[in-house]
């Protein structure tokens, strides 16, 4: 049954995708495209150009496409159900194990070193998509500052350092500008 | 009353996760935002230890974070309303999109809403940043900062795999607490 092979399938993309995002790629391609062969090439470069453009986890998504190309809304829902349900299990039990040994010393100085731990990958996290939206990295020439990008970044980080604005209502505000200022000013880069 | 707590949650994931693009440390910053800032449902502290723990398990860290989030909040129910909540918007958004994604992918307009959105994430991402980095300078521990430095170097110029980053924190962790017991 077509249910059954997609939510098996896509159980091996969630419980060997440690780390997430782009680690998943290499994985959700020799499942589906190679050894399935549910997907053609094309096919799953457009899933990672959709998986860019659209909001969620890239496995969520990547189940997603391939579910509904193979067995439409039923089979989306299927293989969604399989690459969660690895972390469903597996989560859970560490969920439980933290909140049942929190007290203990040895754990609560693991949980202090971990957290600076922590902090660096979202700042490294951070500082990546940072760079890649307002620095252009063209072969043979020199790294440069694309203006109207970093226009809306400070004006954003203003907004919510400052006024304490939504982060949501910040990011949204930021795409409908950015698009207005492209829409006036067309030379723009 | 944890039938309305629950709908929170439900609610809350739909919305952040509908705004999640861009992987697992922008919904974890969202989420802080919602969970930390404006509910008060846990604290900073918490907030990064399950963020550890949901960047170390197997699977994508937006649907782990909501797991051990809704567990947190609301035991099993919470996490199933939290799950469904974070998975509900892909499955949506990608479903439609699927049966016109030449003309979506190819579309302008769409390209440069997205490219200012980005900006905006990355606005909101720092933000957070300087929040986090200054709560680790109040401590006023040379360890936490050192800490702090040499993971942040380790992730950012050396690329290395945050799964190894984790583990060597968790390492130092327990040797430090095996050293003051020998002492």
């Amino acid at each position: 049954m077509i249910y059954l092979k997609l939510f098996f399938s896509f159980i091996q993309v969630g419980l060997f995708s440690i780390g997430g995002g782009y680690a998943a790629m290499p994985l959700i391609r020799s499942q589906i495209v190679e050894q399935r062969g549910w997907l053609t090439m094309a096919e799953f470069m457009n899933l990672i150009t959709i998986a860019e453009m659209t909001p969620g986890p890239i496995t969520v998504n990547a189940a997603t496409f391939t579910g509904i190309r193979i067995a439409g809304i039923g089979g989306a829902i299927a293989a969604t159900l399989g690459c969660i349900f690895p972390s469903l299990i597996l989560v859970s039990m560490l969920a439980f194990l933290y909140y049942r040994c929190q007290k203990f010393s040895i754990i609560q100085n693991m949980l202090a070193s971990l957290r600076p731990a922590v902090i660096a990958l979202i700042s490294s996290a951070g500082l990546s998509i940072a760079r890649t939206t307002l620095l252009t990295d063209k072969e043979f020439s020199s790294v440069s500052l694309r203006l109207p990008d970093a226009a809306v970044f400070v004006t954003a980080f203003i907004l919510l350092r400052k006024l304490k604005w939504n982060p949501i209502l910040t990011m949204l505000l930021c795409g409908f500008s950015y698009l207005l200022l492209h829409l006036l000013v067309p030379v723009l880069p | 009353m944890p039938n309305r707590k629950m709908l929170r949650l439900f609610v809350s994931m739909l919305y952040i996760s509908a705004f999640t693009f861009g992987g697992g440390f922008v919904i974890i910053t969202l989420m802080k935002r919602k969970f930390v800032d404006e509910l008060k449902w846990i604290e900073e502290q918490e907030m990064l230890d399950l963020t550890a723990l949901a960047q170390s398990a197997p699977g994508a860290v937006a649907v782990n974070a909501a797991i051990l989030l809704g567990w947190r909040s609301a035991g099993l129910a919470g996490t199933i309303a939290a799950v469904i909540g974070t998975v509900l918007p892909p499955l949506v958004i990608l479903s439609m999109i699927s049966f016109f994604y030449a003309a979506f992918a190819a579309n302008p307009y769409i390209a440069l809403l997205l490219r200012g959105m980005q900006a905006g994430i990355a606005a909101v991402i720092m933000d957070l940043v300087c929040d986090l980095i200054r709560s680790i300078l109040r401590e006023k521990s040379i360890i936490s900062s050192l800490l702090l430095i040499v993971s942040f170097a380790a992730a950012f110029f050396y690329k290395a795999d945050p799964v190894y980053i984790i583990l060597v924190a968790i390492i130092y962790g327990i040797l430090n607490e095996l050293i003051r017991k020998l002492q």
